[in-house]
C-alpha cells in the first residue's frame, strides 16, 4: 500500500474514532460499535486496526486512557478526547470536507 | 505540537516496557471477553459466542504485535531484540567470542593508539587562535648551501617596518639564564622575545601585562614575564607577584606578567620571557641566529608572503652596515632568499613520515586480524548452514539472515573496540614514554572524543570487512545445498576451501611486508651502532654545564682560571679518570658552522668553506676518547698565553692537505680580521650532528683566544664539563661534583646534568622508536598469521577425517599424510610470500628516508625474512597436521 493511501485511510479511521468520542468516554468495543452505528454499518473496525490506532493516537496526545468499569461491571480501558484531540477532529473534519468536495466535483464533471 | 508527549511515550515504552505490556495484554483480553459477552447476550450458545468473538478479534497475539509496531520506538525495540539474540548466540560459544574479541582488540587498540599520536602530532591544529595564519619565518642561503637560515635582527626590523603581508612579526631566541636570590641559585631556560611575539601568537597573560615597545627599547627598565609552571613552582601561584623583582644573570628585573598554563611554546621547562632589546642604531647585517613567527593578513598565502620577504631582503642588505671584517658583497654572494612555511609544518617537521609509516604498518596488522576473524566466522557459518537453510525454507529473507550475521559481526567488533580502547589507553602511555625526545607536540597526544569516534569508525569498517565475507558465501546460498550438505558431512568441496586459503595468503603477504620493514629498521639500527661516533663509551662520560656570568667574574682570563680550578677540583673526586672543558659536546645540538679560511688557498668567488666550530681546553680528546691522529693536544700554557693555535679533524685535514700529518704547521683563520692560527694537532672524525649524519670537518679553537671572530679577547663563559668515570650517571657522583663546583663558587648553578650517552641515544631515537613500533607490529602480524595458518590446517584436518581414513585404509603412510597437509600450508605460504615480496618492493621505497646503511631492497633482509616466515609456517602447520596421522581409519569412517 502506498504512503498516500495509508494516510487517507488512517486519517479516516482517526476521524471516526475522534468523532465517536465526542459525546464522552468509551472503551474499545464501545468505540467500535459506535462507529458501526454512526456509519450505518458501513465501517466495522476490527481490533487489529482499532487498537494500534488508539495507541498511536494516545501517543500523539489526542486521546487519553484510564481503567474503568464497563456497563456490565467489567474492568475495561476507557478513552477520552483531549483538547489536542478536539483540535485534531476539527482539522480532520475540514480535510475530509475538502476531499469529499473534490471527489464530488470530479465525479460530476463528465 | 506534541513533541514532549511523544518523548514521554517513547521513554515509557523503553523503560516501563513490562507495565506497558501488561496493560496491553489486559486491554486486549477484556475486549475479547466483552465480545464474547455481547455474542452470548445476542443468543449464541457459549461455544459459538467464543468462536465468533475470536474470529472478530483475529488473534490476540497478532493484535498485540500490531499495536507494538505502531508504537514510537518500534524500530529500536526490534534492534534490541536482535542485540539480545546475537548476545545469546555469542554467549553460547565463549571460546570463539573470546578469541575474536581479543584479536580485534589488539588490532583496533593498536590503531587507536597510533592514530591518536598521528592526530595529536600531525592533524590537530596548533593551540593558537587562527593557527593557519601563523608562519615560521626562515630564510635560505643558496650561495652558502644552507637550506634553513635563521633570520637576523636586521631582517626582523625591515620586515616589521616594510612588509605588506604580515599583521605583525615577532623575533625570539632561546636564552639560558642564572636566576639567583630565590633559594638555590638556579639555571633556567628563558626566551628573549620582541613585543610582537605574544600578540602574534594570540597569547594573553593571565596576570599582569605583555611586553610593549617600551620594554623592547634599549635603556628602558628591565622587565620579565613568568611562565605558569615557573610561577607555580617558585611563587606558589602568588597573585601579588606582579611588580616584584627577581635577579636574572645578576641584574634586577621587574615581573610584569604571568603566562597562561597552556602556553607551551618552547618546551615544558621554559621559565621566563625577557624582552629582546635591539638597538637599531648599532645593528649590523648578519647574526642569523634568531627565530621568527609572523601572522599573515587574512587571505594571504605563504607563497605571497615569501614573495614579500624576497622583496625586502635587498632592502635589508642596503639598510645596515656589514660587520667589521665582512663586506656587503659577501652577504650578497650568500644569495639569501625567503623560506617561510606554516608554523605547523615547522613544528611537525619530518616526523610525519615516520608516523605515517607506522600508521600504515598498524593498519596492516588490523587487516590481518580481520582476516583471522573472517576465517573464524566462516567456520562458524559453515556449522550453522543447516540452521540457515531451514530458516530460509521457512521464509526468512536473505536480507534478514545477512543482516543478522552482519549485526553479530558488528557486536563482536564493538566488544573488541571497547577492549581495544582500554589497550590503547595503556599502550599510549608506554608509547609516549618511549617516543623520541624530538617528537613534537607530545603533550597533545591523548584519548579523547575524536579517538572514541575513530575507534567506532574503525570497528564499523572492520566488521563490514570480516562480516561480509561469510555473508557473501553463505547467506545467498540456494536452499537445497545447505540442507543436503549439512545432512551428512562429505569431504570438503574445493569451493568451500578456497576463500579461507585466500585469506591465509593475504595474511602471509601482509605479515611479510611488516616483517621486512622491521627487518630493514633492525639493519639500520645495527648500521648506526656500528658507526664509530668518534668517541668511546659515552655512558661513562658525565656531562653538565656551568655559566660564569660577567657579574660574577669580569675578566676573561679569570673566567678560564675559575673553570680550570673547578676542573681540578672535580679531578680529585674518587673514580674520575679525566675531566675536560669545552663549549659543547657532540650531538648536543649546540655549536655552529662558520667559515674557515686556509692560508695560501684561493677561493672561488662566493665560496665560503663552512666548518663545525668547537672550543676546547686541554684534555677534551682524551676524556671523550677521540683519537689523536697527528701532532699534539692543546696545553694550558697555549690557553693562558693565547698562543694562536688550532686543532682540526682528520676529514678537514684530508680535504685540504691530503695527508693528516701534512696539516701540522699550516695556518687557518675564521675571517680576514683575525690572526692566522697554526694547526698543531689532527684528531679523529666525530659525528657531531648525529649518528645518521656524516662526520663533520671540524675545527677546535682554544676556549680563550685573542683577536678571534672580530673580538679582541674571546672567552667562553658558558661551558660544558665532561667527566670520564665509571660512576657517570649516578646521583652520588653528581652530588660530589656539585660540591666540588660550589667549593669554588657557591653561586654557580649546574645545568643539563646528563651523560654523553643521552645525546648519543637521542641521535638514534627516531630509528629506535620506529624500530620498536614496527617490530611490535611485525610481531603481532607474525603471531596472527601463524594462528591463522594453524587454524586453517587444523580445521582442514578435522574436516577431512573421512578422506584421511580412506587414504589410511588404502595404505597411506602416516608421514605421507602429514606431508600432504604441510605441503598444502607451504603452498599457501609460498604464494603469500611471493605476493608479499611484490608488495614490499612497491612499498619499501616509501621508507628509504628512514633507512641508514641499508638499501630499501636489501636482499639479505628480504631473503632472511622470507625463509624465516616459511619455516614458521612449516612448523605451525606441522603441529595440526600431526593430528591427521592420529586418525583411526575405522572410527573416522564409522563416525556420524
Amino acid at each position: 500500500m502506498s504512503q498516500d493511501q495509508t494516510n487517507l485511510l488512517q486519517g479516516t479511521l482517526d476521524l471516526l474514532i475522534l468523532k465517536s468520542l465526542i459525546a464522552g468516554e468509551r472503551h474499545g468495543l464501545g468505540i467500535s460499535r459506535r462507529i458501526q452505528q454512526i456509519t450505518g454499518g458501513t465501517f466495522v473496525v476490527k481490533p487489529g486496526s482499532l487498537f494500534p490506532a488508539l495507541h498511536r493516537m494516545e501517543e500523539e496526545g489526542w486521546i487519553s486512557s484510564f481503567w474503568g468499569e464497563s456497563e456490565n461491571n467489567r474492568r475495561a480501558k476507557y478513552y477520552r478526547l483531549s483538547k489536542a484531540g478536539l483540535n485534531q477532529l476539527e482539522v480532520e473534519t475540514k480535510r475530509w470536507g475538502r476531499i469529499t468536495w473534490a471527489i464530488a466535483q470530479a465525479l460530476e464533471t463528465s | 505540537m506534541s513533541f514532549h508527549v511523544k518523548v514521554r511515550s517513547f521513554l515509557r515504552n523503553l523503560f516501563l516496557s513490562r507495565r506497558v505490556e501488561t496493560d496491553l495484554d489486559q486491554e486486549v483480553h477484556s475486549h475479547l471477553e466483552m465480545l464474547i459477552e455481547e455474542n452470548f447476550r445476542a443468543g449464541m450458545d457459549p461455544d459459538q459466542a467464543q468462536r465468533a468473538a475470536r474470529i472478530e478479534m483475529g488473534g490476540v497475539d497478532q493484535v498485540k504485535e500490531q499495536v507494538r509496531d505502531a508504537r514510537t520506538g518500534a524500530f529500536l525495540d526490534s534492534l534490541l531484540q536482535g542485540l539480545r539474540f546475537s548476545l545469546r548466540k555469542l554467549r553460547k560459544s565463549p571460546g570463539f567470542t573470546a578469541v575474536v574479541v581479543v584479536t580485534l582488540a589488539l588490532g583496533i587498540g593498536a590503531n587507536t593508539a597510533i592514530f591518536s599520536v598521528v592526530e595529536g602530532v600531525l592533524l590537530k591544529p596548533l593551540p593558537y587562535p587562527k593557527p593557519e595564519e601563523l608562519v615560521a619565518v626562515w630564510l635560505t642561503a643558496a650561495g652558502l648551501n644552507i637550506r634553513d637560515l635563521n633570520p637576523s635582527p636586521a631582517d626582523y626590523i625591515i620586515s616589521r617596518e616594510q612588509n605588506r603581508t604580515f599583521q605583525d612579526i615577532g623575533l625570539y631566541k632561546g636564552y639560558s639564564v642564572n636566576i639567583t636570590g630565590l633559594a638555590e641559585p638556579e639555571h633556567a631556560s628563558g626566551l628573549q622575545v620582541t613585543d610582537g611575539l605574544l600578540p602574534v601568537l594570540g597569547v594573553i597573560p593571565i596576570l599582569g601585562r605583555s611586553f610593549t615597545r617600551t620594554d623592547d627599547s634599549p635603556g628602558s627598565f628591565e622587565t620579565v614575564m613568568l611562565t605558569y609552571g615557573y610561577w607555580q613552582r617558585k611563587f606558589g601561584g602568588d597573585r601579588s607577584v606582579i611588580g616584584k623583582t627577581i635577579t636574572v644573570d645578576g641584574s634586577l628585573r621587574q615581573i610584569i606578567g604571568v603566562l597562561p598554563w597552556d602556553f607551551r611554546f618552547a618546551g615544558p621547562d621554559l621559565a621566563i620571557l625577557l624582552p629582546l632589546k635591539l638597538d637599531r642604531t648599532k645593528l649590523f647585517l648578519g647574526n642569523f641566529s634568531y627565530q621568527a613567527i609572523a601572522r599573515l593578513k587574512p587571505g594571504v598565502t605563504v607563497a605571497e608572503a615569501n614573495a614579500d620577504v624576497a622583496r625586502m631582503i635587498p632592502i635589508m642588505l642596503r639598510s645596515f652596515p656589514p660587520p667589521p671584517g665582512y663586506s656587503r658583497k659577501m652577504f650578497q654572494d650568500g644569495r639569501i632568499g625567503p623560506n617561510l612555511r606554516t608554523l605547523k609544518q615547522d613544528v611537525v617537521g619530518d616526523v610525519g613520515k615516520v608516523l605515517w609509516v607506522l600508521m600504515g604498518g598498524i593498519g596492516l596488522v588490523l587487516l590481518i586480524a580481520c582476516a583471522n576473524v573472517a576465517n573464524l566466522l566462516q567456520v562458524r557459518a559453515e556449522g550453522r548452514q543447516q540452521e540457515m537453510a531451514i530458516r530460509a525454507a521457512l521464509g526468512a529473507t536473505r536480507g534478514r539472515i545477512a543482516g543478522e550475521m552482519l549485526f553479530e559481526s558488528f557486536i563482536l567488533a564493538l566488544l573488541g573496540s571497547v577492549l581495544g580502547l582500554g589497550l590503547a589507553y595503556a599502550g599510549l602511555r608506554a608509547l609516549v614514554a618511549s617516543a623520541p625526545t624530538g617528537l613534537p607536540r607530545l603533550n597533545e597526544i591523548g584519548i579523547d572524543g575524536t579517538m572514541v569516534l575513530f575507534t567506532l569508525a574503525v570497528s564499523l569498517v572492520a566488521s563490514l570487512l570480516f562480516g561480509s565475507i561469510p555473508i557473501l558465501k553463505y547467506a545467498g546460498r540456494r536452499l537445497g545445498t545447505g540442507l543436503r550438505e549439512g545432512g551428512r558431512s562429505m569431504s570438503e568441496s574445493r569451493e568451500r576451501h578456497r576463500s579461507r586459503s585466500v585469506l591465509v595468503v593475504v595474511q602471509v603477504a601482509l605479515a611479510l611486508v611488516l616483517l621486512i620493514s622491521s627487518g630493514l629498521m633492525i639493519r639500520t639500527f645495527r648500521a648506526l651502532t656500528r658507526v664509530d661516533p668518534g668517541f668511546v663509551a659515552p655512558s661513562e662520560v658525565q656531562i653538565f654545564r656551568v655559566d660564569i656570568p660577567d657579574t660574577a667574574v669580569k675578566e676573561a682570563e679569570r673566567v678560564v682560571r675559575t673553570q680550570e680550578e673547578i676542573l681540578h677540583k672535580i679531578e680529585a673526586v674518587p673514580g674520575v679518570s679525566s675531566v675536560a672543558i669545552s663549549m659543547s659536546v657532540p650531538m648536543d645540538g649546540n655549536g655552529w658552522y662558520d667559515p674557515v679560511l686556509v692560508k695560501d688557498h684561493s677561493y672561488a668567488p662566493g665560496e665560503i668553506p663552512l666548518h663545525r666550530y668547537r672550543f676546547v681546553a686541554p684534555g677534551y680528546f682524551k676524556t671523550l676518547g677521540t683519537r689523536l691522529v697527528a701532532g699534539r693536544d692543546l696545553t694550558w700554557s697555549d690557553i693562558y698565553n693565547k698562543v694562536p693555535v688550532a686543532i682540526v679533524s682528520e676529514k678537514l685535514a684530508r680535504e685540504n692537505w691530503h695527508d693528516p700529518s701534512d696539516a701540522l704547521g699550516k695556518q687557518i683563520r675564521s675571517n680576514t680580521k683575525d690572526d692566522w692560527r697554526t694547526v698543531v694537532g689532527v684528531v679523529g672524525d666525530v659525528h657531531e650532528d648525529g649518528m645518521d649524519k656524516e662526520a663533520s670537518n671540524s675545527v677546535y679553537w682554544p676556549i680563550l683566544e685573542a683577536r678571534s671572530e672580530s673580538n679582541d679577547i674571546d672567552v667562553r663563559r658558558y661551558v660544558t664539563f665532561s667527566i670520564r668515570s665509571p660512576r657517570a650517571g649516578s646521583e652520588s657522583l653528581v652530588n660530589e661534583v656539585r660540591r666540588a663546583v660550589w667549593s669554588v663558587d657557591p653561586n654557580l648553578p649546574l645545568a643539563d646534568i646528563r651523560t654523553l650517552d643521552y645525546y648519543y641515544k637521542r641521535s638514534m631515537a627516531r630509528t629506535s622508536f620506529t624500530l620498536l613500533m614496527l617490530a611490535v607490529a611485525g610481531g603481532m602480524a607474525l603471531l596472527l598469521g601463524v594462528v591463522g595458518l594453524y587454524g586453517v590446517i587444523a580445521y582442514s584436518v578435522s574436516q577431512r577425517r573421512r578422506e584421511i581414513g580412506i587414504r589410511m585404509a588404502l595404505g597411506a603412510e602416516h608421514q605421507d599424510l602429514v606431508a600432504m597437509f604441510v605441503r598444502h600450508a607451504l603452498g599457501l605460504t609460498g604464494i603469500g610470500v611471493a605476493c608479499g615480496l611484490l608488495a614490499a618492493l612497491a612499498l619499501m621505497r616509501l621508507m628509504s628516508s628512514l633507512l641508514f646503511g641499508v638499501k630499501p631492497f636489501d636482499a639479505v633482509t628480504y631473503g632472511t625474512v622470507s625463509l624465516g616466515l616459511i619455516a614458521t609456517a612449516a612448523l605451525s602447520s606441522y603441529l595440526p597436521a600431526r593430528r591427521a596421522a592420529a586418525v583411526n581409519p575405522i572410527e573416522s569412517l564409522r563416525a556420524e
